[in-house]
């Protein structure tokens, strides 16, 4: 016994000793605090693997950032709020500058960290969950939850919603059930519905699901009483099929039921077999590998026989591609920074925010980029940490995800003044006097 | 040789129940706490050192998550290790206490933040004799069952009384600026320095309380409770003290989690994962023992980032390009592995195998 612990403590020393060895100085680090085991390691291996296999396209093609390489380090955080904060400050110091921005990709531990990248000048960027009234940048500098919270999301599903009514009008006495993830995450959106319900006249339900949400019988019973003319699925991880059988069950036709993102992956629709077609799920990225920057990916990273994904078929999945999305967000606001600091040098964090707070990603971009199509346009603002607002819908077929609308824009007349209430409150709350933004360069 | 307590003699009876009563112990404890209180933050401070060592890592990241799982282990220990009542509602009461440390701040102008500390634990501890009073009546097993009920049922309230967080939208809250006496506790060290002195007074007290006469209640209790009553040891007041004491542990737990730790904190952050988390710390650490919850703790906290840094830097070093989640299943694998190889060698825990060190050290190096 007492060798087993020398010789774990020996290990751990030569783990310590190379944990600190020197980097060259022309690198820009980029934390990879992720999951690849657990109940949401679909989530987490899918999106951090788009990720790091955009990064790996960067390095090879343009050799970097203007000659800048990229680096990264992956952390196991378990979707656990303590392993993810550890990971954080475990890779805050890292590369000549420091981490460069974080993606917690956790709801939890974006909260966890909003305070800490705050102190030490870490952004904290969380695209498509997180806390949604940190849109409001004024209050929170350092959180860029950038392309679509939430609410902007919400919105857009009623929108949607509408579309398909025939008009906003036609929304009036409709019901609409909202069934979620009984978390914060979850809860989120039932405010936004709730003034939505209250502009337009129909009737909302909510109907809480308890982690993990392979129990939803009673659910789907009380739906069936209520008979809604919509599902609102808000779901995450095995949530989602058991919803989309429990609701084939009751005969519920399943294209009345819209999800968010979290619910509209491969990995959500496949287990529910069958059930899950004609489902619809928002999304700000859409699934396929018939795009440029995936082609691009193949040709530099795969045809070398080196990638982050075993299973190669899962390269253009939604996952997949939504990590790289997470990459060209990331890649550009580093672009940004360097055309205003000096081009080919590692920024740090500050120079790093002023990237994402200034960054343009317009069509032209896009198109350069080769995602025409496969993101939104962007443009983020002091004021405006979301930057984008816009989702696509997505129809599952049985065999994969087709598009179905074009990018549907959000309600902001409701959704803005709610964030900055929100935002006001905790500003309130922690003493802080928002920035003013005709003064920021 | 050196561990040794021959020629040291007792002449007064408090001499013979002090707390270590041998005189290396004593030593020893003071050698420890010298060290963590001012031998780590001098380090800390010398540039030398900190040049080579990322030392707010290894307060925010490593130390005071460590020194809180102790203090949550230490409580549950209290409950189950002593008193004998099995129990898996740890992670609802350390929610009820950073609940409540907060709510105190936010409703209590000027509340001192040691206070908010303290009413947070009463709190936990007046939830904890509620959920406590099953146990009059049942054991084992089902005790544990009727413990789930507090559990599932703290996390419920919390996210269902948007008063509880202050009507956030998302049941979260933040915790508030760390004051303590006036003073800002606001870098990794000073934080470190907080959790560490609380841990310690309470590490302290529970030491003398599971000897004084309601700790020796509670073992009575633990080892046969009809005898225990037959011999005239109040059931209600022994039982429902065990849950109040270590809810109140939990609760300061909770506190320093979402105060000195993490600053932000969801319900849902507090599931039955975390209380089989600290039940599994104690199991390992060793049940009935102080020592124990801190072996215990440093077990299930510290060993797997331990293992994901020497995987990543093997894996650096061999200049090996392992598949992504081949390295997480694998640390999971080994991290299990090892519980199994604990348990079979030592099922006492961790602390046991510390007792048996003595023991030898004592014969050392005249074994006989």
């Amino acid at each position: 016994m007492l060798r087993n612990f020398r010789l774990s403590a020996l290990l751990g020393a030569a783990a310590f000793a190379v944990a600190g060895t020197a980097y060259s100085q022309n690198e820009q680090f980029i934390p990879m605090n992720g999951y690849w085991v657990g109940p949401y390691a679909a989530g987490g291996s899918g999106i951090f693997g788009g990720f790091i296999d955009y990064l790996n396209m960067v390095n090879a093609r343009d050799g970097g950032i203007n000659g800048v390489k990229l680096t990264y380090e992956k952390c196991e955080t378990e979707y656990n709020n303590a392993r993810g904060v550890e990971c954080y400050e475990r890779t805050k110091k890292r590369g000549p500058t420091g981490a460069s921005l974080v993606h917690p990709l956790s709801t939890g531990i974006t909260y966890s960290l909003i305070d800490k990248g705050t102190t030490d000048h870490v952004p904290i960027v969380s695209i498509g969950y997180g806390r949604t009234d940190a849109s409001d940048g004024r209050v929170f500098p350092w959180v860029f939850p950038l392309i679509t919270n939430y609410w902007s999301q919400n919105t857009a599903k009623i929108k949607f919603i509408g579309m398909k009514e025939g008009g906003m009008d036609k929304l009036k006495g409709k019901k609409i059930v909202n069934i979620y993830h009984d978390s914060a995450y979850g809860k989120e959106t039932i405010p936004v519905l709730d003034a939505q319900a209250k502009k337009y006249g129909f009737e909302v339900t909510h109907i809480p699901v308890a982690h993990p949400g392979n129990e939803q019988q009673a659910q789907w019973l009380q739906i069936r009483q209520i008979k809604p003319d919509w599902v609102i699925l808000r779901g995450w991880g095995v949530m989602n099929p058991t919803a989309l059988k429990a609701a084939a069950k009751i005969g519920y036709p399943r294209n009345h039921i819209v999800g968010v993102w979290w619910s509209g992956a491969e990995e959500d629709v496949i287990p529910a077999g069958d059930a899950a077609k004609g489902y619809i799920a928002a999304a700000f990225n859409v699934s396929g590998n018939n795009y440029p920057v995936i082609k691009e990916i193949e040709k530099f990273v795969y045809a070398k026989g080196k990638g982050e994904m075993e299973d190669k078929s899962r390269v253009g999945s939604i996952y997949y591609n939504r990590g790289v999305v997470f990459g060209i967000i990331s890649t550009e606001a580093i672009r940004t920074a360097q055309e205003h600091y000096g081009k080919g040098k590692p920024m740090t964090g500050d120079e790093i925010r002023w990237g994402l707070e200034h960054l343009s990603i317009d069509d032209r971009k896009l198109k350069q980029l080769g995602a025409t199509g496969f993101m939104q346009a962007l443009k983020v603002s002091c004021m405006d940490h979301e930057g984008g607002g816009s989702v696509k819908f997505l129809q599952w077929d049985g065999a994969k995800w087709n598009t179905i609308t074009d990018w549907i824009a959000s309600d902001q007349s409701i959704v803005r003044p709610m964030i900055e209430e929100s935002a006001a409150k905790y500003a309130k709350e922690k003493g802080i006097t928002p920035r003013d933004c005709s003064k920021e360069g | 040789m050196l561990y040794r307590e021959a020629g040291q003699f007792k002449t007064t009876y408090a001499a013979d129940q002090q707390l270590f009563p041998i005189r290396q112990d004593r030593i020893g404890m003071a050698i420890l706490l010298a060290v963590v209180f001012v031998g780590v933050p001098v380090a800390a401070a010398t540039p030398a050192l900190a040049g080579m060592i990322d030392f707010n890592y290894w307060f925010s990241g490593v130390l005071i998550p460590f020194l809180i799982f102790s203090l949550a282990a230490l409580g549950l220990n209290i409950l189950t290790g002593y008193a004998g009542q099995l129990s898996l509602g740890s992670a609802a009461f350390m929610a009820v206490g950073a609940f409540a440390a907060y709510n105190f701040e936010l409703r209590v102008p000027g509340m001192p933040m040691l206070a908010s500390f303290i009413l947070a634990g009463v709190v936990a501890a007046l939830i904890g004799i509620v959920f406590g009073l099953p146990s009059l009546r049942i054991k084992g097993f089902y005790l544990a069952v009727a413990t789930l009920a507090a559990q599932f049922f703290v996390v419920w309230a919390l996210t269902k009384f948007g008063w509880l967080s202050n009507y956030s939208s998302s049941g979260v809250i933040t915790a508030q600026k760390l004051v303590v006496f006036g003073y800002a506790v606001d870098t990794p060290v000073k934080r470190y320095l907080l959790v560490l002195a609380i841990v310690s007074v309470m590490a302290l007290a529970a030491k003398n309380m599971v000897r004084s006469s309601i700790g020796r209640a509670w073992m009575a209790v633990r080892d046969m409770d009809v005898a225990a009553e037959v011999v005239g040891i109040p059931m209600v007041k022994t039982k429902l003290l065990a849950f109040a004491i270590s809810s109140f542990y939990c609760g300061v737990a909770g506190a320093l989690y979402a105060f000195a730790y993490l600053g932000t904190v969801e319900p849902a952050g507090f599931e039955l994962e975390l209380s089989f988390r600290i039940l599994f710390m104690i199991i390992i650490g060793g049940v009935g023992s102080i020592l124990g919850s801190f072996l215990g703790a440093g077990f299930i906290v510290l060993l797997p980032i331990f293992m994901d840094l020497s995987a990543a830097s093997i894996e650096r070093s061999f200049g090996l390009a392992l598949p992504a989640g081949l390295v997480s299943n694998l640390t999971l694998i080994l991290f299990g592995a090892l519980i199994v190889f604990f348990l079979v060698v030592e099922p006492l825990g961790l602390a046991r195998l510390w007792q048996i060190a003595k023991e030898k050290l004592r014969l050392w190096p005249f074994p006989h």
